[in-house]
């Protein structure tokens, strides 16, 4: 999924014109213009931003406040797979602290940090909202609850593993 | 909360629990080997997908009704157990004992349960409209438009005394009746789905398991105060609940609920859903309303109210996904019927998410004016750890920490903001002995520092020096004057804030200081942390007796602190230990302890 940061950044235009304009008739449609963009390509990039300025006349200035505001967006591009580490009450009470250690550890990666191989994006979120699986993170959009450490070492390395397979896939 | 519904059905019927919890404990799998299974025995029973049955704690959970109209259900289901399940139930007869919860706890769950909100959560496929239709749905939309007049609608709501759940808990037909008396030919109804407190999941199940209950309860809102146009401001964390909104409003849509002269009569009403950037703040209506027009959503001064000037300048009103999900029961059902529950002020049910260290954690509905020890001990039943109950967070990060000696207080706004905290959207989190109040107060705090839009200068840098002197204390370096001093700042980012964010976000420090003080002093006078949860007040040590060398700790420890050889006991070097408690966490033999004793040890 993942292509050269600056490739897509050049095929970009076509694809921001089209959900500007698709949102254009609408009142007050900025943020999910801004929220398709970052669909997709995983962040808000900087030339994304004046080209929507450009196409809706909102200034990029204002844009730039909107982006930097939500917690959704993002200005740098993810990495391959991506984790939320849920940072709730009942996950904090459960040790989401030490889970976040533990992501750290095994994946190379601080929370708000991509690990250097590009694999993974870690995040911290306020509440996933399954608080009855505490402690719990999200990889990739699927929620995994009732987490030990040992666990978490488990499913990275199957992501891991994924990804070796479709490397070699690639090359073959 | 089920009804013995499927009494009439000639087959078997099988529903999973399939919200954000079932699926996240793999009730996809279950689901997708049951339907296998069953094909490959050709064997005529009905699999359904179905919200949240509530009883969280026990996901994955999958309910098997036989043709007689016994009904059991299954907990902890997996893929795996599916064959025996089907194999022994569905063609023996004889249900797989040891894995079917027993009646006796399902009971004791419902007992003080009435479920209003959650009355088609966990029974109706939240994805047909069909089912919907089945559970009296849009029968409200239908009566208000055939017999009642917009005004008959407001009465009968404030009639009712549904005050708003999203937590301020101010009179909903009182509120309608603003918007409805502001001239204007457009007028908006916006559904407040942002839920942000952490650690709360009501509106998440309610969207998941029962969408169409909160868009006709927008319909009747906006009948009520003639508004043609509707939006759903729904966080974007919850990508379950948004996409099967966005089933419920297509087939809505078709069948003609939604759109021009619904059922046939002069009314319009559109829903858009508006996914929320995630910022905390936009919680409050005027913030929320900023978003959705594609600006930073900061809190205005109010007046002009939303009533008046709201969306795009336009009368508005603002509900909460519960308060709307209440309407169609209470159209139908009266409101003489539905202000029996509750209390004298605190009229009808409310859903809490009950979460933390307790047993039985889920989502339940409880009549108004329910004690917190009956929702903890009778419905909860009791701490998960088996330590003693310690203290319940109400309201999350607007709210307080309410103490277990305090656990007869009544669950009604009034009471409830008689002990500090408020009422609050409706997350519940038991606390037991291992959580530090101090450890606590600094969690929400932090997220209201973060979350603050920083337009007040008490919230934006008020609560940056309060969560200052926390750090400090829980730091081991806290000293006489801090707890006044946190007092004094509480009280002005209340009185200097312009929204409930900051008006509020103190009320975790102030409670856990009113209840705690003495857990405060033994961090600031003690340097000790009596939960042992403050980092630089404890010191790990593994017990040579209890510790067979197995070296899973060390494997962990990020900090290399932890050596020794294998099959003989560990050490942990304290000078590189940096008290993450990792270690503790993944030995199974439970040989590592922990001290509170602070740093001159």
């Amino acid at each position: 999924m993942v292509i050269e940061a600056g490739a897509r950044e050049k095929l970009s235009f076509a694809v921001i014109d089209a959900i500007a304009h698709k949102h254009n008739v609408e009142l007050g449609a900025i943020i999910p213009v801004l929220q398709e963009i970052q669909e997709a390509y995983g962040y808000v990039p900087p030339v994304a931003i004046q080209r929507v300025a450009e196409n809706t006349g909102v200034p990029a200035s204002e844009l730039f406040g909107i982006v930097t505001f939500y917690a959704q967006f993002r200005l740098q591009p993810l990495g391959k797979n991506l984790i939320k580490v849920c940072h709730g009450t009942a996950c904090h009470l459960s040790g989401a602290e030490r889970i976040s250690q533990t992501i750290e550890q095994v994946v190379g990666a601080k929370e708000g940090e991509t690990s250097q191989d590009g694999l993974f994006t870690v995040e911290r979120v306020a509440c996933l909202g399954c608080c009855s699986l505490a402690p719990c993170i999200m990889v990739n959009g699927k929620v995994h609850g009732r987490l030990t450490p040992e666990a978490i070492g488990k499913l990275v390395s199957q992501v891991k593993e994924k990804e070796k397979v479709v490397l070699s896939g690639e090359v073959g | 909360m089920f009804p013995e519904r499927d009494k009439k059905n000639r087959d078997w019927v099988i529903r999973v629990g399939l919200a954000s919890c079932g699926v996240a404990a793999g009730g996809r799998e279950v689901y997708d080997a049951l339907s296998t299974k069953l094909r490959q025995k050709g064997l005529n029973a009905e699999l359904k997908q179905t919200g949240c049955m509530g009883m969280c704690y026990n996901e994955v959970l999958v309910e098997v009704s036989s043709p007689g109209g016994g009904r059991v259900f299954y907990r902890h289901v997996t893929p795996e157990s599916v064959d025996r399940m089907v194999e022994e139930h569905l063609i023996g007869g004889q249900p797989v004992t040891e894995w079917v919860i027993p009646d006796e706890e399902i009971d004791n769950l419902l007992a003080k349960q009435k479920r209003i909100v959650l009355r088609n959560c966990g029974i109706i496929d939240p994805e047909s409209i069909d089912d919907y239709l089945a559970a009296d749905g849009y029968k409200a939309l239908e009566k208000i438009l055939r017999s009642m007049s917009p005004q008959e609608v407001i009465d009968e709501v404030t009639n009712s005394g549904l005050r708003g759940r999203g937590g301020a808990g101010f009179p909903t037909g009182v509120k309608w009746s603003f918007a409805r008396n502001s001239p204007s030919s457009q007028k908006y109804i916006i559904c407040n789905a942002d839920e942000g407190d952490p650690g709360a999941f009501m509106d998440r199940s309610v969207l998941e398991s029962d969408p169409h209950s909160v868009l006709e309860g927008m319909l009747i809102a906006g009948y009520a105060i003639g508004a043609s146009e509707g939006y759903i401001y729904a966080r974007a964390e919850y990508p379950l609940a948004i996409r099967r909104l966005e089933i419920a409003l297509a087939q809505a849509e078709e069948r003609g609920f939604i759109g021009k002269s619904i059922l046939g009569c002069n009314f319009d009403f559109d829903v858009r859903i508006r996914q929320g950037a995630g910022a905390f703040v936009c919680g409050e209506e005027t913030a929320l309303m900023m978003s959705i027009e594609g600006r930073r959503g900061m809190p205005r001064s109010r007046p002009p109210f939303p009533a008046q000037s709201g969306l795009w300048g336009k009368p508005t009103n603002i509900n909460n996904v519960e308060t709307l999900a209440n309407l169609p029961w209470i159209i139908l059902h009266g409101a003489d019927v539905y202000n029996k529950y509750g209390t004298d002020k605190s009229k009808g049910t409310k859903v809490f998410a009950l979460a933390g260290k307790v047993a039985h954690g889920g989502l339940v509905e409880v009549p108004m004016g329910i004690t917190l020890k009956e929702i903890v001990f009778d419905i909860g039943g009791g701490t998960s750890s088996g330590l003693e109950f310690k203290a319940i967070q109400i309201g999350g990060p607007s709210g307080g920490v309410i103490p277990a000696s305090l656990a007869d207080t009544p669950l009604d706004y009034d009471s409830v903001t008689k002990t500090g905290a408020i009422m609050g959207s409706g997350g519940l989190i038991v606390m037991d002995e291992t959580a530090c109040v101090v450890d606590a107060a600094k969690f929400f705090l932090n997220f209201t520092q973060n979350e603050s839009c920083g337009k007040c200068t008490f919230c934006r840098i008020g609560t940056l020096r309060m969560l200052e002197i926390l750090q400090r204390i829980s730091d081991g370096e806290g000293k006489e004057g801090d707890l006044e001093l946190l007092e004094e700042l509480a009280e002005s980012i209340k009185r200097a804030s312009l929204c409930g964010l900051g008006q509020t976000a103190p009320n975790p420090v102030l409670t856990t200081i009113r209840y705690f003080r003495d857990e405060y002093e033994a961090h600031i006078y003690e340097k000790r942390c009596p939960a042992k949860k403050c980092r630089a007040l404890i010191s790990y040590e593994i017990m040579p007796e209890k510790c067979p060398g197995c070296g899973l700790c060390a494997k962990y420890c990020p900090t290399g602190a932890i050596t020794g050889e294998r099959k003989k006991p560990y050490i942990i070097d304290k000078e590189k230990c940096i008290h993450c408690g990792l270690c503790m966490s993944v030995c199974r033999l439970g040989a590592i302890s922990v001290q509170s004793g602070g740093r001159d040890e």
